[in-house]
């Protein structure tokens, strides 16, 4: 097998010098009781059976071209330059282990601190860590780290019900053991969030929004951080649209305290949802309390330039049960993908295209309304928003299935009070003329 | 010797990204539009955004050459003890590459998405047979998030008995990651401490195991890359008290085909895809961390689960004691496809693998231990343990030897861990070290022991070859520049 | 590598803690700080979490953190009180205390409320005796 390259001879000799006559003795230490006697039942293929396999599989996936994918709600469909899969390419880059011996890692560091630094621009933030897992575990450790801030007296935070149905959801499920308490704020007509219950909250360690929010609604961030630090709370920004910053102000600008989303935008491709990017970013004077790692600039004993994991004292391997978070690992690979696109695109063709997206949207939105839909949510959106479709189109969109076309996501599982309501999207990959297919089709 | 593993070169020097580029430069083929500009107000929108203004050339080149002042698994042998850095099979990024799995979104009706569900299913029975295990979940995007699942699924499980629990046993050679994620579900570590034989002793577990106690976290093997003989008495004590048993599946490599971690009382573990299943590393992740579980705690597993309804596969979210989502969709599912991707590769061949990660690790063992100091000389898993004892007259340390190992071109092992061992040493080889390389890396660490004696300053300023050499990391603490 | 014990500095008219902290009576109030060994132990101090003035800990309470790029510990309370200053130095320039401990890298200085818990600490020879036998 060629990932195993002990031939017989090899063996021979390193059981020889164990002391050990075969293969199975070298696990006669192990307890008897403990042993496996069996064959494992698992199937073998050749690597050719095994192409042949795995293109079945993805032969039945509805993916672009053959499909027009009108769903965003947390994973993007955008354009990846060819570089950037090519440079990932590179096995030193892949194969890496995490950095923990700077002298032989500096491609990782460097790159690293690089997705550090862009993304701390992009959110308008002092300091960005080297990643978490999502989005959604994002928000969740952005929410203990407010409570962390407020010296663990604090036991309450207030999230957005426009927050990602899912994020929310891995949020219950990271505080459910918890003696800390999650509000649910609910939403007003305009497709915004309702601020004023925090008037009447106590004991508040952090407000969080997401902004755009799973409507594809600009959230008024500001006046979400006025609210919260009226109340000496921490004003937490989630995102699931990075690429939403290329264009809109960034909620650093907008008195945010930590921001954490999905990065998947950036370069990383869809995937069936993972792996994604959990960007997190704070400021600088909450760096102590950030969870995840963080490289650092410095200089070696020549005094070159170089990079270094540190602050470490905050992690599990030093902190054990006291870390700011038992994360381990980061999205390693996935950030240095984001750099090596947020470097394609550049400042000048984050705009672009983020405008694009922004305009593809406005198009599909404003055909669909003179199709006789309606908006029910007039605050700006970016590149998703909410339609109301006539009674029943739930057997129209399975029509349109078939002709290979996915008209957004329905709703009503999410806000029950909001049946026939479906989540559209258009990226800057979507096509006018599959636009005006869809629109042509609910007429 | 007639020669070592590193060698001088060339490499380039690289400027950060925003030190170079022209404003105007772009590296990203701008889609020409067809709709309309729409107007958004000002209100909303930001001032320029400061990010670097590239061409593709620029970008080429500059990761080209950060990628050069890397070490991987393809440069050189990679002993990490407890990483598992073994090969990286090349069809695995072939597979995970195909359009129909990069370009697939998560939230695809079944009907749609029946390819990604099949391999999901199909990935969760290969895992759970490799376990000895009843169900699987993909959702933990890494280990430790994974041992925070297990820990949410023995919080849930007590609860539904209406317990609550609040403390849980450790042993003293576990990896942070398990006090870490036992703090996060509120449970208080109480640590247990290994004995003189470097493993779980089953007297002392049962002092510490009471009915406040969730149950115990367990490496198997564990940290020292020793067996955990007792391990089955230690579950029975655990479960007698109506405690649950964790396995922290990290050295799943050591055992597969060869235990089955099921059917010596683990309730619940995690296993790393990035470790044991050829998954990149990738600097640092991204990584997988499924949890395999009993049919006692299957109820209480991530939705959505996947279930196959004659030939067609489809998910059910209609799980009341499920304890919810860990993650957004369904895991990291483009490590999934590696890992299932080299599953079929290996299929019985994962036993075999095991036997040559067992082998060699004990091979360097042997061969090593009468220039390092073994603190339990017995038969090891898949990796050994060494410590600088020996050194200590030279005044040569652990991080002496590992720097010194770099300059000869290997990446070190794992150093200054487990805790327990005063300057550790851990070397796991994998099975996919070819025996020349590991005779190499053997006489090299013997030339250096060798250096240790004779000069030991060669072992203080090293390493001497890379890009960069030993770095202050102290003023990187003190005075932390984070950002650019 | 650490010093060895005949080379580790111990101050006159300093009382000790088992600990590792010195404590330095100042008319009503007490100044603390860690001791040479403490420092030498942890090597490179690179951060120090001081409490909040006007706070209250018991003796034996956990009153702060002690960081180096490897290990964090902890700092306990040799004795009770509440604490009237903390030397706000130590936060851009944490080397004072492997620098000067008994001096500028002094952590916090406490309101002596039971001045028992001070005459039960340890004089210097009593603490080298400790230090001999680790």
């Amino acid at each position: 097998m060629r990932y195993l390259p002990h031939t017989s001879e090899d063996i021979a000799e390193m059981l020889q010098v164990v002391g050990a006559e075969t293969l199975d003795d070298i696990f006669a230490t192990i307890p008897e009781d403990c042993r496996f006697k069996g064959e494992l039942d698992l199937p073998k293929m050749s690597e050719w059976e095994l192409n042949d396999h795995m293109s079945s599989l993805a032969v039945q996936m509805a993916v672009a071209p053959e499909y027009t994918v009108f769903v965003g709600a947390g994973s993007y469909n955008h354009y990846i330059p060819s570089a950037v899969p090519y440079l990932l390419s590179r096995s030193e880059v892949a194969t890496a282990y995490t950095p923990y011996q700077p002298e032989i890692s500096q491609g990782t560091l460097q790159a690293i601190f690089e997705y550090q630094t862009l993304t701390a621009r992009l959110l308008g933030m002092d300091v960005a860590n080297a990643s978490m897992y999502d989005g959604a575990s994002g928000l969740a450790e952005a929410l203990l780290m407010a409570i962390r801030i407020g010296r663990n007296k604090k036991k309450t935070v207030a999230i957005s019900s426009l927050i990602h149905p899912h994020y929310r959801n891995v949020v219950q499920t990271y505080f459910d053991p918890t003696d800390y308490n999650v509000v649910e704020l609910p939403y007003l007509p305009d497709g915004t969030t309702d601020l004023s219950p925090v008037d009447d909250m106590e004991d508040l360690a952090g407000v969080a929004v997401q902004s755009p929010n799973f409507f594809g609604c600009i959230e008024n961030i500001q006046a979400v951080s006025d609210k919260a630090h009226g109340c000496k709370a921490l004003s937490i920004t989630a995102f699931s649209e990075a690429l939403a910053y290329g264009l809109l102000k960034s909620p650093g600008n907008q008195g945010a305290d930590i921001v954490c989303g999905e990065g998947q935008s950036m370069g990383i491709p869809q995937s069936f949802g993972g792996p994604g990017l959990g960007m997190f970013a704070a400021l600088n004077k909450y760096v102590r309390n950030m969870p995840g790692r963080l490289i650092g600039k410095t200089k070696d004993v020549d005094g070159k330039d170089g990079f270094v994991l540190t602050l470490a004292t905050r992690e599990q391997h030093i902190r054990r049960e006291r870390a700011t978070s038992n994360i381990c690992s980061n999205q390693g690979l996935c950030a240095t993908m984001s750099t090596m696109y947020m470097a394609s695109v550049g400042g000048t063709g984050i705009l672009e295209i983020a405008r694009q997206n922004h305009d593809k949207a406005e198009y599909l939105k404003s055909e669909l309304k003179k199709a006789g839909l309606e908006v029910p949510f007039d605050r700006p959106t970016f590149n998703e928003f909410v339609v109301k479709c006539p009674d029943g189109f739930a057997s129209k969109r399975q029509e349109l299935i078939q002709k290979k076309i996915v008209a957004g996501i329905p709703l009503e599982c999410y806000y029950p009070e909001l049946a026939d309501h479906y989540l559209l999207c258009a990226t800057e990959t979507t096509r006018k003329a599959d636009m005006d297919a869809l629109v042509k089709e609910v007429k | 010797m007639s020669h070592f593993a590193g060698t001088t070169g060339l490499i380039m020097n690289e400027p950060l990204l925003w030190e170079k580029g022209k404003k105007g430069r772009c590296g990203i083929s701008i889609p020409t539009p067809d709709v309309a500009a729409a107007p958004l107000d000002d209100e909303f929108t930001r001032d320029e955004i400061d990010f670097p203004d590239l061409s593709e050339v620029d970008v080429v080149r500059h990761f080209t050459r950060l990628s050069q002042w890397n070490f991987g698994v393809d440069t050189g042998m990679y002993p990490l003890g407890s990483c598992t850095m073994k090969y990286n099979p090349k069809t695995n990024e072939r597979q995970a590459a195909l359009p129909g799995f990069a370009g697939a979104h998560p939230m695809l009706p079944p009907d749609l998405s029946q390819g990604t569900l099949r391999l999901m299913y199909e990935l969760e029975q290969f895992l759970s047979e490799l376990t000895g295990m009843y169900a699987t979940t993909l959702q933990p995007a890494a280990g430790a998030h994974g041992e925070l699942t297990a820990m949410l699924l023995f919080y849930a499980c007590h609860k539904s008995k209406g317990e609550k629990r609040s403390k849980i046993l450790i042993p003293d050679t576990a990896h942070g990651t398990n006090p870490a994620s036992a703090s996060l579900c509120g449970y208080k570590s109480i640590l247990v401490e290994s004995n003189e034989d470097g493993i779980l002793s089953v007297e002392r577990v049962a002092e510490l195991m009471d009915e406040d106690t969730v149950g115990i976290m367990v490496t198997n093997p564990n940290t020292l890359g020793l067996f955990e003989d007792n391990i089955k008495k230690v579950a029975e004590i655990v479960h007698a008290k109506g405690g649950l048993v964790y396995g922290d599946g990290a050295n799943m490599n050591a055992v597969m085909g060869v235990v089955k971690m099921g059917q010596i009382g683990i309730d619940a573990m995690h296993l790393n895809l990035h470790k044991t299943f050829s998954t990149p590393h990738g600097g640092g992740g991204p990584g997988a961390g499924p949890v395999c579980v009993v049919k006692e705690l299957e109820p209480f597993l991530p939705v959505p689960r996947v279930i196959k309804d004659g030939d067609r596969y489809d998910l059910k979210y209609d799980n009341p004691d499920s304890i919810g989502r860990v993650h957004a969709f369904h895991g990291n599912f483009g490590i999934l496809i590696r890992a299932y991707s080299y599953i079929l590769s290996m299929g019985k061949e994962l036993k075999t693998a095991s036997q040559h990660a067992v082998l060699s690790a004990n091979y360097i063992k042997e061969k090593l231990k009468d220039v390092l100091h073994l603190p339990f000389d017995r038969p090891c898993m898949h990796e050994c343990v060494f410590t600088d004892k020996k050194q200590e007259p030279y005044k040569v340390s652990t991080l002496d030897m590992a720097k010194r190992l770099i300059d000869y071109g290997y990446h070190p092992p794992t150093i200054y861990f487990p805790l327990v061992v005063s300057g550790a040493i851990m070397i796991e080889p994998t099975e996919t070290e070819p025996k020349e390389n590991i005779d190499q890396f053997i006489e090299t660490f013997r030339a250096i022991v060798k250096e240790a004696e004779e000069n030991p300053d060669l072992l203080h300023n090293a390493p001497v070859t890379p890009k960069v050499r030993r770095m202050d990391e102290v003023t990187a603490a003190r005075k932390p520049i984070l950002c650019g | 590598m650490a010093k060895e014990i005949s080379k580790i500095i111990l101050v006159d008219g300093l009382k000790y803690a088992k600990e590792h902290e010195w404590a330095k009576k100042e008319g009503d109030t007490v100044k603390i700080g860690i001791t040479d060994y403490a420092q030498d132990q942890l090597g490179e101090i690179v951060f120090v979490e001081l409490p909040e003035v006007d706070s209250e800990f018991d003796k034996g309470d956990e009153f702060g953190t002690l960081e180096s790029t490897k290990a964090v510990v902890d700092l306990y309370m040799p004795i009770g009180g509440k604490i009237v200053a903390i030397n706000e130095a130590l936060e851009d320039e944490s080397e004072l205390v492997n620098k000067d401990t008994y001096g500028d890298g002094w952590m916090i200085e406490v309101a002596l409320s039971d001045l028992a818990e001070l005459d039960a600490l340890m004089d210097k020879d009593a603490y080298l005796e400790l230090l001999k036998g680790l």
